[in-house]
């Protein structure tokens, strides 16, 4: 969907922003783009969609090369969140998030039902919000809008810059699940700026890590935490991409490869975990809370049970 | 005081008149002075070096006093045969209200955040559309600032109008001198005061209006 061929930034002549870079961008997949500050992500990123001219190499998206569009009609195909929201102050909330439909010259009863359906997606009631102003917002509330207002025409692709950069840790992961669910529905092709490692490992298909305007590596989460192809990038991913690389996998991930023991009758040493359970959060309660074992439920039934023996067999045996 | 206020009641109908005369000459010279201003301070923000010369240029003119400028303007609007009366002191009106206008203009386009102006480019709009919707509302308040200080400067220095016969509340003090009427002379300066007085009231509110909502 979007190809990157040794592509190229250079400024004013002497910065190298980005350096030869190529990866495919497979349709309807979300690619992450991680790396300490600096290191040419919102570049690369505002290259794609021309507001940045390319030095060298070529970008297509849908197979055309985008310095063969015109980059008016570019943008207005390509949803942008730009890092800090960039919501027009001047406007009403109705108003930013129907701005690019109001460039298209969209009938009023379209844009109001587009209007409707937005903010029904992010949780926020049309009628309360459609006549405040950005700044009557709270900071999440302002993101919320920053991403729809770039889904508003329901482009195929979007830019997305840090959208959840300046939210507090519990609001991000409420925003982060959220936004996992519309793309479950709305299958975008979605090039996403983080500096969060587990930010990264959690929303991406595919993570790409830069390191000064060089792209590093180019995986799978799991594979990244799994094999970290230089010591940059086993560095900057942590010590703890074990643990990370637990949450990518489930109790059934488990169950399909190796066979559970009987769960015991009785005890005070068990807990209960549905199999849908992420591994990460089954080993923090065999820890957490001293069980020594888990109960493994399936649809309302007892399939087996669990120890941090099992967990670790499986960590060694599939994932690292 | 008495006199005064007698002269002012007598006086009444005559007073209107000057008012009236003054605040067509002010009027119709803002007006023009904001077509001629607004746009050339929004171009310059795509110049910086020519937006350097042209507010030098505006900042001396600001400096000359306008006796001297309706001194300098007589010769040169006598080729047209408009040496003296009302054109002459539009076209200084004009040039004085200049400066707060195009650099109130400039410094609020210039001003507007980068995020918002990279946020109208990104999502597609072009120049005239990043312009009208995000840009121009969003420096409005600062633009009106600018307006509003040229107004009141010009009801003042069109007091001097009259000098060379365009009329306005500058003639009361104007004759009152020649006559060596003090009456006269503060009946002129009060006239004027009151005027500006309402006149920044007036645009007070109104900028207030025109300020976008989501700006206040
Ligand atoms: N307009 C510009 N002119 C000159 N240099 C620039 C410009 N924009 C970016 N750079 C430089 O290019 C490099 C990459 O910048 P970029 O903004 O892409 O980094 P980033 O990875 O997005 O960083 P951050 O996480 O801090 O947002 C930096 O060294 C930056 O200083
Ligand atoms: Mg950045």
């Amino acid at each position: 969907m979007i190809d990157f061929n040794h592509v190229t930034k250079v400024f004013n002549e002497d910065i190298k922003a980005v350096n030869d870079i190529s990866f495919h961008v497979p349709e309807g997949n979300i690619v992450v783009f991680l790396g300490p500050s600096g290191c040419g992500k919102t570049t690369t990123l505002r290259m794609v969609n021309r507001l940045e001219s390319i030095t060298e190499g070529t970008i297509s998206v849908n197979g055309n090369h985008v310095n063969d569009l015109n980059p008016i009609e570019l943008r207005r195909n390509i949803g942008y969140v730009i890092q800090h929201n960039g919501l027009f102050p001047n406007m009403t909330i109705e108003q930013n998030v129907m701005a690019v439909p109001d460039l298209l010259g969209w009938d009023r009863k379209k844009k109001k039902d587009r209007f409707h359906y937005l903010m029904d997606l992010v949780g926020l009631n049309p009628d309360e919000f459609r006549k405040r102003y950005p700044h009557e917002l709270s900071g999440g509330q302002q993101q919320r809008i920053g991403i729809i207002r770039a889904m508003a025409a329901d482009p195929p692709v979007m830019l997305m810059d840090e959208p959840f950069g300046a939210l507090d840790p519990i609001i991000r992961s409420h925003i982060q699940n959220e936004f996992l669910q519309i793309q479950e529905e709305v299958q975008k092709t979605i090039l996403f700026v983080s500096h969060d490692i587990d930010e990264a490992i959690k929303m991406g298909d595919k993570v790409a890590i830069f390191r000064d305007g060089s792209l590093m590596q180019y995986d799978a989460p799991d594979e990244i935490l799994a094999h970290p192809t230089n010591d940059f990038v086993r560095k900057f991913v942590g010590k703890d991409r074990a643990l990370k690389s637990l949450s990518l996998h489930s109790v059934q991930d488990l169950v399909n490869e190796q066979s559970l023991m009987q769960a015991s009758e009785t005890g005070k040493h068990r807990k209960t975990v549905f199999i849908d359970t992420n591994l990460k959060d089954a080993l923090s309660i065999l820890l957490n809370q001293e069980a020594e074992q888990l109960v493994i439920q399936s649809e309302e039934k007892t399939i087996g049970a669990l120890t941090i023996h099992d967990i670790e067999t499986y960590l060694h045996e599939k994932i690292m | 005081m008495q006199e005064l206020w007698n002269y002012m009641v007598d006086n009444q109908a005559q007073i209107w008149t000057y008012t009236l005369e003054h605040i067509q000459l002010v009027g119709l010279a803002v007006v023009i002075a904001i077509a001629i201003g607004v746009p050339l301070g929004i171009y310059l923000t795509t110049n910086d070096y020519l937006a350097e010369t042209v507010l030098q240029m505006a900042n001396v003119m600001i400096t000359i006093p306008s006796i001297a400028l309706f001194g300098i303007m007589i010769p040169i609007l006598s080729l047209i045969d408009q040496g003296i009366g009302f054109v002459p002191a539009v076209i200084a009106l004009i040039l004085y209200s200049q400066l707060p206008i195009i650099r109130n203009t400039y410094v609020a386009i210039k001003n507007v955040d980068p995020h918002i102006r990279d946020a109208a480019k990104g999502i597609g709009m072009n120049t005239m559309q990043k312009l009208r919707k995000v840009e121009i509302p969003n420096a409005l308040p600062v633009i009106m600032a600018g307006v509003r200080q040229a107004v009141i400067m010009n009801i003042g220095i069109g007091a001097i109008a009259a000098f060379i016969g365009a009329g306005g509340l500058g003639v009361l003090i104007n004759q009152g001198i020649s006559r060596s009427n003090t009456t006269m002379v503060l009946a002129g300066a009060i006239a004027i005061s009151i005027l500006a007085i309402a006149v920044d009231l007036l645009l007070g509110l109104f900028q207030k209006k025109m300020t976008p909502k989501g700006l206040e």
